[in-house]
């Protein structure tokens, strides 16, 4: 057969012409198309429902699609250091690794699980008992915040529903000694306690936000886009010194110890800036490990503890006498017979003091030598030197639960109000306000507000006295730590100290107890140019000495002369030295 | 002497290139080109199914090849030879169904496995699919056409034993597609149009007991079918991401190997029955337009070939291969796209799989011997 007959043939069947063969059965040609129109309507019901899906839906679907795949997933940010002035760290954030997993996923079998608890150091049994309680979930943690080696261990398993999150954790190189001022993060990162609130955002810097892909598991698959970079927060840089804060610690811990007190704080300032060099509170606590953190180490008691300041207050308010023209540090003063009636009050001293002049009343801490200043100045001129240096009044410091203290207005004040007023009683302070007014003494007349943070200047001040009666009152309050004084026992070798003791009965709920005491002190040193000023406040010593000049005192001694010597201060006391030397 | 000799050497040489045509070598180009086409298509949409692993890659391309190869081979019988041949092809097969029944594999839930340790793993189900038609067209051939009510008995009693047989490992997917290969040939041998509607009133009157004859997953999927968000995370999943899938693909897809929904393994059987999702993602509308004009252009070529056959138990044969070719592409994209309800059946030449792709290839190589073998002795 030809190319050509085939052709004819072929066209011949396939037009429904006569078969080739009688075999063959006719197919009609109307069969044939009819087969072949239902099989592109067959066709065009599946391109109609795939372009339906594609072109009408899509939008739905897209977006049905993204929600199962696309998430926004947090960056964190490293949270700031604080450090000391010198740049010592005060509270770091580490890696660490946090081990979750999809108990979903995570193999039934035990030999696998044995390995992973032991891994994670876990108990076989015990994991498995948890995993099965989370069996139906998607999610839990294995062990929160491991270091990032043995982490590494337990991923390398590469047991299927074991994952690792990257995330940081905050660490007190410092611990108890600077717990209470730093304060603590909690699991989450976020400020709790101190410092780590105060400066919560500032420290805590923003979290970056990015748009992955993720599988079914979880798994990221990888970044899509970052949305938002991780803004890392700023460090803090306090204004502390960690070698006096470690200095300051030992000594008070030492004393609070001895004397089996309920507790006590510490401040140490920088004469002329108001710095803060060292702030330390007992009980403390370990940031570090808080599986037993007693409330009471909490606290950061030179802010958070306001109380009644006693003798401690006679220089500032003498300063007032001084400043009125009707007093100098030489103008007699009869404290005879060491007890006086103010408006049926009665006013005692310790013992006769006799005849003295003004300096000999602060040496001996008389309460009628300051009684009869009191009442020959007008109503308000105590109180007036209080509020101009701020006692009562917030620190500005911010530090989260500081007791302000109050300053009572002067406006119904009695004569006896008046008078307890200057020898300490009647208002409440807390150590740091304390601290702050005294650097006016120190500071020519300027006082500084404190700061916890390190200056790069110091402030300006304002003047609540004059350069002169400051100095004034540094003489006379040298004299109270030396021979004859009340606070000997602060004395050091090779410097000059200016200080002033304090006794106060503590308030109780029916008034001034008999037998509760707090002992304070206030210590200047060298002091023939002040460089630190420090507040020492021991709460119920309940040894046999309670006096501030036999409990607080001795601390000062030992805190300041290894404090002057780590400050390369030189020692400004010649009298002592060796003869000829 | 010599001048003749070179002569007759480059005359016989001429009358053989010239005899080397296409039908010497019993081959249809355009149905080869269009298998080619989709099969290497197939190849790049399943290294991205497949999580980028060469190896699936490797291991299909392999099959093909080894497909492709039978398909050649069963291209050079003629259909005379495969009608003597059908029989026992049918008797051996029903064998196996047996033996599968007896010591069969079981693997996902089903027993349709035969192993040879250490030499092959295969579904004897599949080469039903070919041995079905072949059978019932044999048979009719020979009966004058159009069949009466005899022979249409006969016929449904050799279909019925071997899909009572399928169906009962289960595979409701096979089973289904041989009993439309035998049905299709007995449509194609001139069936009145009056019994054919009798027959469909059966049928749709059938529906319940089919239903309570259903196996627990099976029933399952039809419900699922009729609402998928009944159970989103259960039976529906399935579907509800496969349509995710094809939609957010839009016009122009997401691109090769980035599809969001297959890559993330949301998608089922993504490499298997669910592959076409994955092409509809990543390539679009265009892409599906292109897959659905080559499986078109296919099945017109093949349903033309099959009217060419030059007797009728070729016509019958390939009518019916191309068909039930026809109807794999149409249910398995009808299911992946929500039309129809879930049932096993892969996309012809593309879906990931062992014995289907060999006797579909098989299949071809039968359409194209019906087409280009010449009836040698007219009887």
């Amino acid at each position: 057969m030809s190319e050509q007959d085939r052709r004819v043939g072929r066209n011949a069947r396939m037009y429904g012409g006569e078969t080739a063969s009688s075999h063959v059965a006719a197919m009609p040609i109307w069969r044939y198309r009819f087969v072949l129109a239902i099989i592109f309507m067959a066709m065009a019901v599946l391109v109609g429902r795939i372009v339906y899906l594609q072109v009408v839906d899509h939008q739905f679907l897209q977006g049905q699609g993204d929600s199962r795949t696309i998430r926004v997933q947090n960056i964190d940010a490293h949270r700031g250091m604080i450090t000391d002035r010198d740049g010592e760290p005060l509270a770091v954030s580490t890696p660490v690794v946090t081990l979750w997993a999809n108990p979903g996923d995570l193999p039934e079998d035990p030999v696998q699980l044995t390995r992973l608890a032991d891994a994670l150091g876990e108990r076989p049994s015990d994991l498995m008992a948890r995993v099965q309680n989370y069996r139906d979930k998607e999610f839990m943690y294995l062990k929160r915040r491991v270091t990032p080696e043995p982490a590494d261990r337990v991923l390398a398993l590469d047991i299927p529903g074991v994952h690792g999150r990257h995330e940081y954790k905050r660490y007190y190189p410092a611990g108890e000694v600077t717990s209470q001022l730093v304060g603590m993060t909690n699991i989450d990162d976020h400020g709790q306690e101190g410092l780590e609130l105060a400066f919560d955002r500032y420290l805590s810097g923003r979290p970056g936000q990015r748009r992955v892909l993720q599988d079914r598991k979880g798994q990221l698959v990888r970044d899509l886009h970052m949305i938002r970079e991780a803004h890392p927060g700023g460090d803090v840089t306090l204004s502390i010194n960690l070698r006096l804060q470690y200095l300051a610690y030992r000594e008070l811990k030492a004393a609070v110890n001895e004397h089996n007190a309920d507790s006590g704080t510490m401040v140490m300032m920088d004469a002329h800036s108001g710095e803060v060099l060292a702030m330390v509170s007992l009980p403390s606590y370990n940031p570090n490990n808080r599986t037993s953190v007693d409330p009471a180490g909490l606290r950061n008691r030179s802010l958070t503890d306001a109380f009644e300041p006693g003798s401690v207050m006679k220089p500032l308010a003498m300063s007032a006498g001084l400043e009125s023209g009707k007093f100098t540090p030489d103008t007699p003063m009869d404290t005879s017979p060491g007890w006086m009636m103010v408006d049926g009050y009665t006013i005692k001293d310790t013992r006769n003091f006799g005849k003295l002049d003004m300096t000999g009343v602060i040496t001996h801490s008389s309460n009628i030598g300051m009684t009869h200043m009191a009442l020959a100045l007008p109503d308000d001129a105590i109180w007036n030197v209080y509020d101009s240096m701020k006692l009562g009044h917030p620190t500005g410091l911010g530090f989260p639960g500081e007791a302000t203290g109050s300053l009572p207005s002067p406006f119904s004040w009695s004569k006896a109000k008046r008078a307890t007023l200057s020898y300490g009683y009647g208002l409440s302070v807390n150590a740091v306000q304390l601290a702050s007014a005294y650097t006016a003494v120190t500071n020519d007349g300027k006082q500084l507000p404190p700061s916890l943070l390190k200056l790069n200047k110091p402030p300006e001040g304002h003047r609540v006295m004059s350069p002169k009666t400051s100095h004034e009152l540094i003489r006379m309050m040298e004299t109270v730590v030396e021979p004859g004084g009340g606070g000997t026992r602060a004395a050091l070798e090779g410097y000059r100290v200016a200080g002033k003791t304090g006794t106060v009965r503590k308030v109780g709920n029916t008034g001034y107890q008999k037998e509760a005491y707090r002992s304070n002190f206030v210590g200047i040193a060298p002091a023939s140019n002040p460089r630190i000023v420090t507040v020492i406040s021991i709460d119920n010593p309940k040894g046999k000495e309670y006096y501030g000049g036999l409990v607080a005192a001795p601390i000062f001694s030992r805190v300041a002369g290894n404090a002057l010597r780590l400050l390369d201060i030189p020692p400004d006391d010649q009298s002592k030295e060796a003869p000829g030397a | 002497m010599m001048m003749d000799y070179w002569q007759r050497v480059y005359r016989r040489s001429r009358r053989q290139y010239q005899r080397l045509s296409w039908r010497t070598l019993h081959l249809d180009p355009w149905l080869l080109l269009a298998l080619l086409t989709i099969v290497a298509g197939g190849l790049i949409v399943l290294y991205s199914a497949g999580g980028e692993s060469t190896h699936l890659v490797e291991a299909q391309a392999l099959r093909f090849a080894a497909a492709f190869l039978i398909m050649l081979l069963i291209a050079q019988f003629s259909p005379r030879t495969m009608q003597r041949f059908a029989w026992f092809f049918y008797v051996v097969v029903i064998l196996m169904l047996v033996a599968v029944d007896v010591i069969g594999t079981h693997a996902m839930g089903a027993q349709r496995w035969l192993t040879i340790p250490g030499v092959i793993r295969f579904q004897p189900s599949e080469l039903m699919k070919l041995a079905m038609p072949m059978t019932i067209a044999a048979y009719l051939s020979r009966r004058v056409l159009p069949p009466g009510w005899l022979d249409l008995l006969v016929c449904l009693l050799l279909m019925g034993f071997p899909v009572a047989l399928i169906a009962n490992q289960p595979d409701l997917g096979t089973s289904m597609l041989v009993t439309a290969s035998a049905v299709f040939v007995i449509l194609l041998a001139g069936l009145s149009w009056r019994f054919v509607a009798v027959c469909a009133g059966f049928g749709i009157a059938a529906m319940p007991l089919l239903w309570f004859n259903m196996h627990q997953y099976q029933r399952q999927r039809v419900l699922t079918f009729l609402n998928p968000e009944s159970d989103p995370l259960g039976t529906g999943w399935n579907i509800i991401q496969s349509k995710t899938a094809i939609g957010s693909g839009g016009i122009h897809g997401k691109g090769w190997m980035q599809g969001t929904q297959s890559q993330l393994e949301f998608l089922p059987e993504r490499h298997t029955d669910f592959i076409v999702a994955v092409l509809a993602e990543e390539f679009g509308l265009i892409g599906m337009a292109v897959l659905m004009s080559c499986y078109l252009l296919l099945i017109w070529r093949g349903l033309y070939m099959a009217t060419q056959a030059h007797d009728t138990f070729g016509r019958l044969l390939g009518g019916s291969l191309i068909l039930t070719f026809f109807v794999y592409v149409f249910v398995n994209v009808g299911m992946v796209s929500g039309v129809l309800p879930v049932v096993g059946v892969p996309l012809p030449l593309i879906s990931y799989g062992g014995t289907a792709s060999v006797t579909l290839m098989a299949g071809f190589g039968m359409l194209m011997a019906v087409f280009t073998h010449h009836k040698t002795t007219p009887r």
